[in-house]
């Protein structure tokens, strides 16, 4: 794996320019771009239906887009298998965390690094380990047994196993109380730092453009807002959308 | 890898900062956790301190006792099918337990290895391969046939896998069942007569001639396969395959190689088919497409499924339940050990059903003394309705003609008989607990009845309903298996 700073960090991490994605018949994503530079954490906001966990599964190559392009470290992955695009380095959360529930805490951690090569583990355990203390004094218990806002840990803590370049994260506050919700981004915003660029699915506009750099906002498959998550706090059309306010 | 680390990275402790992922449930949890006491405690302490060599090397020891206390007849009956039966369901328990495919052709390759085994072993084509060549190459064939099978099904998900295997055998049995192409001037696989005089087994001119004998290399190869699957269970590729098991999707997500996987599961499950088949072929000496069919399947599925799914000390312990049942309930041994059975299942039911010291007493007399109330109510009205004669009871047999209406002369009863309890028993499941304990009483003697009626008159179809009874006892005592782990999930 080559580190960030050895690329060119003027191209972004991820491109995604003039996506149309189609299920069947039905029109999803009309011409979105998009882009993560290297490092930032970008949130996606939209509410039901707006195509936001269609413009997820286009990055990671679970439906592949009728037009346009997707780039990711340099390289057209657009026609490339979604097993590739793990193995380059993407790594995803997804909604509603689905752990291996019957199966310990570190066994889901383990799994989670099933391309790393052996002698690595320990050491991106450590790594997980430091960032959240609580997975290793459950890491023998059976992740089906542990607490939401607990499944949520082990969830990102699986993702990052594989020291992913780019953590795409699948509506992380759904199904959490709202404290949970906040120790929830808390937690992003740690693994943020640590140097991960993130692409964070949400609903919950408020919490995540607290903590984004940069955000997008889906409606009917339509990019219709963009910019920096300071200003899009400002925005009266978004605040009336989704802050009530 | 190590459980039990204690160099864990220290804690990021920032003054003023709460800590993330540290809560006062981590600080507790050695107060919560649950410590029983009495029995349950001890046999989870003994599970602690027995570890997996260790009950290895009891199961090994006592099962090379056996041949001490059976005969050659029943160490056939009992002993070698038992070991047949735990490595088809060791096979199995690799494709259903670990990777969760539901597989319904699995018995084709016991078959197929049984013919394979068979054709290159007898006078049929007049081959007479040595063993030590022909177990191998019938074990990669099988493999092979298990990943060509799998190819094609590795997209299938549930439902539509369970299909498509279960179309794959029953073609197989169809196909040797039929006067397939001749070969050499002879059918394929001769037919509906099979392949018969099989060589015994030899390894280097040593000849497996003995019961005893043949149960030693059964028991030799088990261990074998035993070691093999429990170092695989237990290997991070074992780990992929419960977690493609519990959730293909995000398995796929984490990149775990999931087609590969199921590839290697449905060739390792398919060549310990095939080798259990060269091994059926030879003890029996002569396979029949018959040996291949559904009943087969569902004894093989009866024996993963009541040990619990991915156990492996789950695959022996159901099959010796099954088979040892099975067999003792086989229409040549006395009637007796069926009946025996049979009263001891419903009164297990009741147990069950009642769980109370005070009320199973009370159930367990008011069933006695309704049969001793109704037997002499009908024999003082219509003398013919009791007059008939317990069969084959031995010394419970009067005992058993004063308590149960068994009638001479009215052969329709039985059935009759027969269609109210299956009604009985649909009622009882909807009644209101208090109704349901008054009930029991009654759906219980009505049980015997039948019993002793119409069930005594058909060993071979009370066998299988017996069979099912059993099944259904035991699943309800505990559904995840008998070794199974319990599904616990929170979220």
């Amino acid at each position: 794996m080559s580190n960030a700073a050895a690329t060119e960090p003027a191209a972004p991490l991820l491109q995604l320019s003039g996506i149309d994605t189609y299920y069947g018949e039905i029109h999803i994503l009309q011409s979105v771009d998009l882009h993560v530079k290297h490092g930032e954490l970008v949130c996606l906001l939209g509410g039901n239906a707006s195509g936001k966990s269609t413009t997820l599964k286009t990055i990671l190559g679970i439906v592949s887009p009728h037009l346009g392009a997707v780039v990711y470290d340099g390289n057209d992955v657009t026609r490339t298998s979604t097993s590739e695009r793990i193995r380059r380095g993407m790594a995803i959360v997804p909604e509603n965390r689905r752990l291996f529930g019957p199966m310990t805490v570190l066994e889901n951690l383990e799994m989670g690094a099933y391309l790393r090569p052996r002698g690595d583990f320990e050491e991106d355990l450590d790594r997980v380990y430091s960032i959240f203390p609580l997975l290793a004094e459950r890491r023998g218990q059976l992740a089906g047994t542990l607490s939401g806002g607990e499944q949520q840990m082990v969830a990102m803590g699986r993702a990052l196993m594989a020291r992913p370049k780019l953590l795409l994260m699948d509506e992380p506050s759904m199904g959490l109380a709202p404290i949970l919700v906040e120790r929830s981004f808390e937690i992003i915003q740690e693994v943020h730092q640590a140097g991960v660029a993130m692409l964070v699915v949400e609903q919950n506009a408020n919490v995540s453009l607290s903590i984004a750099d940069r955000g997008y906002v889906l409606s009917t498959g339509r990019i219709v807002l963009e910019g920096k998550a300071s200003e899009l706090v400002q925005h009266d059309e978004l605040r009336k959308a989704y802050l009530g306010r | 890898m190590d459980r039990d680390r204690t160099d864990l990275p220290p804690e990021n402790v920032e003054p003023g900062r709460p800590r993330v992922g540290v809560d006062e449930w981590v600080a507790q949890v050695d107060q919560r956790r649950d410590r029983p006491t009495g029995i349950a405690g001890v046999a989870r302490r003994i599970g602690e301190v027995v570890t997996p060599p260790i009950r290895l090397a009891i199961v090994v020891v006592l099962a090379a006792l056996v041949p001490l206390w059976l005969g050659e007849g029943d160490l056939f009956n009992y002993g070698i099918f038992v070991l047949l039966y735990i490595l088809l369901g060791l096979g199995l328990n690799v494709v259903v337990g670990f990777a969760g495919l539901l597989d319904l052709g699995y018995v084709a390759f016991f078959g197929f290895g049984a013919y394979f085994y068979a054709l290159l072993s007898s006078e049929h084509y007049g081959i007479h391969w040595p063993a030590i060549v022909s177990i191998p190459l019938v074990v990669l064939a099988t493999s092979l046939l298990g990943l060509v099978l799998g190819i094609p099904s590795r997209r299938l998900l549930g439902d539509y896998l369970a299909i498509v295997t279960l179309f794959f055998g029953q073609a197989f049995v169809v196909f040797v069942n039929a006067s397939n192409p001749k070969v050499a001037g002879k059918g394929l696989t001769g037919g509906p007569n099979g392949v018969a005089d099989i060589d015994p087994v030899s390894f280097f001119g040593y000849e497996f001639t003995t019961r005893t004998q043949q149960y030693a290399l059964l028991l030799a190869a088990g261990v074998v396969v035993l070691v093999g699957l429990h170092f695989l269970s237990e290997s991070r590729t074992g780990r992929a395959l419960r977690a493609l098991r519990e959730d293909p999707l995000a398995a796929e997500a984490m990149s775990i190689p999931v087609n590969r996987l199921k590839l290697l599961a449905f060739g390792i499950g398919a060549g310990i088919a095939g080798f259990t088949g060269c091994m059926f072929a030879t003890l029996l000496t002569a396979v029949t497409p018959g040996n291949f069919d559904v009943p087969i399947l569902i004894t093989v599925y009866a024996v993963v499924i009541l040990g619990g799914f991915g156990s492996l000390s789950g695959v022996i312990l159901g099959a010796v339940v099954i088979t040892v049942s099975f067999q003792f309930l086989a229409p040549e041994n006395p009637q007796n050990n069926a009946r025996v059975l049979f009263y001891t299942i419903i009164l297990l039911a009741i147990v069950l059903a009642v769980r109370s010291w005070w009320r199973l007493l009370l159930v367990l007399a008011g069933t006695v003394g309704l049969g001793i109330a109704v037997h002499a109510i009908v024999a003082a009205f219509a003398p013919t309705w009791t007059s008939g004669q317990a069969v084959e009871a031995g010394r419970f047999g009067d005992l058993i003609s004063d308590w149960v209406i068994i009638p001479q002369g009215h052969p329709d009863f039985g059935n009759v008989a027969y269609v109210a309890l299956v009604v009985a028993l649909l009622v009882l499941t909807q009644m209101r607990p208090t109704y349901r304990l008054l009930a029991i009483p009654a759906v219980a003697y009505l049980a015997a009845v039948v019993w002793e009626t119409s069930f005594v008159e058909q060993p071979a179809v009370a066998r299988w309903i017996l069979f099912g009874a059993l099944l259904v006892v035991l699943m309800n005592v505990r559904p995840q298996g008998l070794l199974g782990t319990p599904r616990v999930e929170i979220a």
